[in-house]
């Protein structure tokens, strides 16, 4: 069946776009968070613009937009594919948003626990690894799961520049089968089954990371 | 060669005394407020100094420059006859800034402090805490690690506590891993920041039971406290800080006994009544 093929993209894309995503919203948080202005002004503009703006645009953006500017570098047309537009994409939005869950985190934990940790003669990047990581990730753990759901959901965006996702096959099933019914609730059952699995999956962690003993 | 070493540098570099910590001239503001008003202190290895003062007078954040968690605007701290190399602010810097970061790191690895409200890790076990320090800063095999934290442990009384979490521990026993983890840095220097003050009063004797014990060992010691009774037994000199500057320090017991300054009278009587 052609939803498995579409399964295994929109699996992929939506773990390779959350994990860069994820390194991106860390990336953006520390340097919120970073004494140095013109860093945190910089940061500030990108989470501030790429929240204000719908998904589809930017997917857009970045497809038309990239083919543009690749072609006119290279000095012929290329067409960028449709999997990295969509992973860069969605890196994009899913590090704006991210950025802004792990700041607020960070700024929850207690900074004492950090003074603790410079006091010993911790470097920074030990502490951020070892002490505010793992702190952090507690805090933000629910909300970081509630944006999982959104960026598996977000993914059948990427079929409108054509990638054979789970929303392409049931979209092209649904008109060449003419059985728009079924095929659709069979890409809403995929979808529902990918975002309970996430569910599961942060229910774990949120098991794990929470204060042992409890 | 001594000579042309010294002469190369500016005299304020010059350590004052090779062990110990001595402060000069420290300044700090924060916000409106000028938190420390020229702070001269010294600190000679193995002396044990109580630092007193009521709440605002700046005796925390004079105990903070010391391992620069705190940035002096002004003045010069020497660490170990090292001179902490700090840019103070001018009219074209209005933050301090440290100038070596690894000396930073190398010098607060030499001094354990101690914090009014534990500062444990809470994602860590009891022994997680203690030998994390020396495994990440001292470079100790984890084996290592492991056993001098446990001896630390048993040297604050919390053997059996090892593989606990912070949260299940009293405020008492979290402050005694707090100094247990210091410790097992084997630092040069320890600091106190009002060490008992977050406790329950039936807590507080635990902790200060361990200090004493330290205290006898011949460690060098910097104590922030309001324990009027447990700085005069354990210090060998004390000061008492007011509005920003030293007011008045002295050899224990003369400096409880016979204070000269009415500010240290008052503190000192107001004490007295508090605890009859």
């Amino acid at each position: 069946m052609q939803f498995v093929e579409g399964l295994k993209t929109t699996v992929l894309l939506a773990l390779v776009s959350g994990a860069l995503g994820m390194i991106v919203g860390l990336l953006a948080a520390a340097a919120k968070l970073s004494r140095f202005a013109p860093l945190r002004v910089v940061v500030g503009a990108y989470t501030t613009i790429v929240r204000g703006v719908p998904e589809l645009l930017i997917i857009l953006l970045i497809y038309f937009g990239g083919t543009v500017a690749i072609s006119s570098f290279v000095g012929r047309y290329v067409e960028i594919n449709a999997f990295s537009a969509g992973v860069l994409a969605l890196t994009i939005v899913f590090g704006a948003y991210t950025a802004e869950i792990f700041r607020g985190a960070v700024l929850s934990i207690s900074r004492g626990q950090i003074e603790a940790a410079r006091s010993l003669g911790l470097h920074p990047w030990q502490t951020w690894l070892l002490i505010i990581l793992p702190l952090m990730m507690r805090i933000a753990l629910p909300a970081l799961g509630n944006q999982w759901f959104s960026l598996i959901k977000e993914t059948s965006l990427i079929s409108i520049v054509g990638l054979t996702d789970i929303m392409r096959v049931a979209a092209v099933g649904a008109g060449s089968m003419r059985a728009p019914l079924t095929f659709y609730l069979a890409a809403s059952a995929l979808y529902l089954f990918l975002t309970s699995l996430a569910l599961v999956v942060f229910n774990l962690l949120e098991r794990r990371f929470a204060v042992r003993g409890h | 060669m001594r000579a042309a070493i010294a002469t190369s540098l500016p005299e304020s570099q010059i350590a004052p005394a090779a062990g110990g910590v001595q402060a000069r001239g420290i300044e700090k503001r924060l916000g409106n407020v000028e938190v420390l008003r020229g702070v001269t202190l010294d600190v000679a290895a193995g002396e044990i100094v109580a630092i007193l003062g009521s709440s605002g007078s700046g005796k925390s954040t004079f105990l903070r420059c010391v391992n620069l968690l705190t940035l002096p605007d002004r003045g010069d701290i020497w660490v170990h006859g090292e001179h902490l190399r700090l840019r103070p602010i001018s009219e074209r810097d209005s933050e301090p800034r440290i100038l070596d970061h690894d000396q930073v790191r190398r010098v607060r690895a030499s001094i354990g402090m101690v914090f009014q409200n534990f500062n444990l890790w809470p994602h860590m076990t009891v022994l997680e805490n203690v030998s994390a320090g020396p495994v990440l800063v001292n470079r100790l095999t984890r084996k290592a690690a492991t056993e001098l934290g446990r001896g630390y442990l048993a040297k604050v009384g919390l053997s059996d506590k090892a593989g606990s979490y912070p949260r299940h521990l009293s405020g008492g026993q979290q402050q005694r891993v707090a100094i247990a983890r210091a410790l097992a840095m084997e630092p040069k220097l320890l600091l106190f920041d009002e060490p008992t003050s977050a406790l329950d009063p039936e807590l507080v004797g635990e902790v200060l039971r361990v200090m004493t014990a330290l205290a006898g060992e011949g460690r060098t010691m910097m104590i922030v406290t309001h324990e009027v009774a447990f700085a005069r037994e354990v210090s060998s000199r004390a000061a008492f800080m007011h509005q920003g500057r030293i007011e008045e320090e002295g050899s224990s017991p003369a400096f409880f006994l016979n204070p000269t300054s009415a500010s240290l009278r008052r503190f000192l009587t107001a004490h007295d009544e508090r605890h009859s």
